[in-house]
């Protein structure tokens, strides 16, 4: 166990931006949980809507997928 | 890039598959030619070739019974239609064949890059910002021609209370001007993650009591991948007609 104290931080620092990736994952779950109950109480209403539930999902995720740059960042680029 | 350790039992090289180098050569990179034929250039080849095979060779006989190739052909051409008509409206069918060529380019691309030792050219920000700034530009522009200042409703949102207008003006301002950024963040970091996964889990699969396991998980993460390649490139046009929407109509 020996190294730098950099990439110590670099690692910590990677780790506590992967949470960001969890929190999306919430985001997601969310908007997806919320469209499948709503379709199921009008399911003819469902099809028409399932453009917005997808743009919802990419919303949700676009910032996910940033807290996941920044850890990648963190470990190969800094 | 870390230093790989010698001595370390486990090697993992996720990143390693997303180096541009060129084909021909030693290897380096000289500035010498203005254009260095790399693994990026022909795999973006290699998608308009595909592209190219599957719009023009296999519809090319217009048969009442279509084959599988040209089923393949109608049935994008038809869900696209479909699309910007839902999303942009009437107006928007205008605009088909750019929506078209992003969305056959994203999806032959993202499949492509799913061959195993192929490159995956979506992965690549560089790739990613032209097509996603290339929008904006021409979202924005084509708001003005049509709109004239009109166009700047859309920052100026006429159903809010008044104090509050200004305040919603910056919001919007800030939310459009993320748009490229986060309209090409999204297609490469969700390739770029999916491919890294992959490679981490193929590098679990060489120790020997969990490579069984490793190697499920590559079929399974593997069949996740197909699933978001067709969903990203669904999600980068679908974006993209939202914001032609924007453009054609820009009052809230």
């Amino acid at each position: 166990m020996e190294g730098n104290i950099a990439d110590l931080g670099q690692f910590i620092g990677a780790g506590l931006a992967a949470i960001g990736s969890g929190a999306a994952a919430i985001g997601v779950g969310h908007v997806a949980g919320n469209f499948l109950s709503g379709a199921l109480r009008n399911p003819s209403a469902a099809a028409s809507q399932t453009a917005t539930l997808f743009i919802g999902i990419a919303f949700a995720e676009a910032l996910g997928i940033f807290s996941f740059l920044v850890a990648l960042l963190l470990m190969f680029a800094v | 890039m870390a230093d790989p350790k010698q001595d370390a039992s486990l090697t993992f090289y996720p990143m390693d598959q997303f180096i541009v180098h060129p084909l021909f050569g030693d290897g380096s990179i000289t500035l010498s030619s203005w254009y260095i034929p790399t693994n990026v250039t022909l795999w973006l080849l290699l998608t308009v070739v595909a592209i190219i095979f599957l719009m023009v060779v296999t519809t090319s006989k217009r048969a009442l019974i279509p084959t599988r190739g040209q089923s393949i052909a109608e049935l994008t051409y038809g869900f696209v239609y479909k699309m910007i008509e839902d999303v942009a409206g009437r107006e928007g069918i205008r605009y088909f064949p750019y929506i078209m060529t992003l969305f056959l380019f994203i999806l032959v691309a993202n499949f492509l890059g799913l061959i195993p030792m192929s490159f995956t050219t979506t992965s690549h920000i560089a790739v990613t910002a032209v097509l996603g700034f290339g929008v904006f530009f021409v979202v924005t522009i084509l708001g003005f021609v049509k709109n004239g200042m009109a166009f700047l409703g859309l920052f100026w949102v006429a159903a809010a209370p008044l104090p509050l207008r200004p305040i919603l003006a910056i919001i919007e301002l800030i939310s459009y001007f993320v748009r490229p950024v986060s309209h090409s963040i999204r297609l490469a970091g969700n390739m770029m993650a999916g491919h890294a996964v992959l490679k981490v889990f193929a590098g679990f699969a060489q120790v020997t009591a969990i490579a069984p396991i490793a190697i499920l998980g590559v079929m399974a993460v593997y069949g996740l991948e197909v699933l978001v390649s067709a969903i990203q490139a669904y999600v980068f046009t679908i974006l993209t007609c939202v914001y032609l929407k924007d453009a054609l109509h820009p009052h809230h």
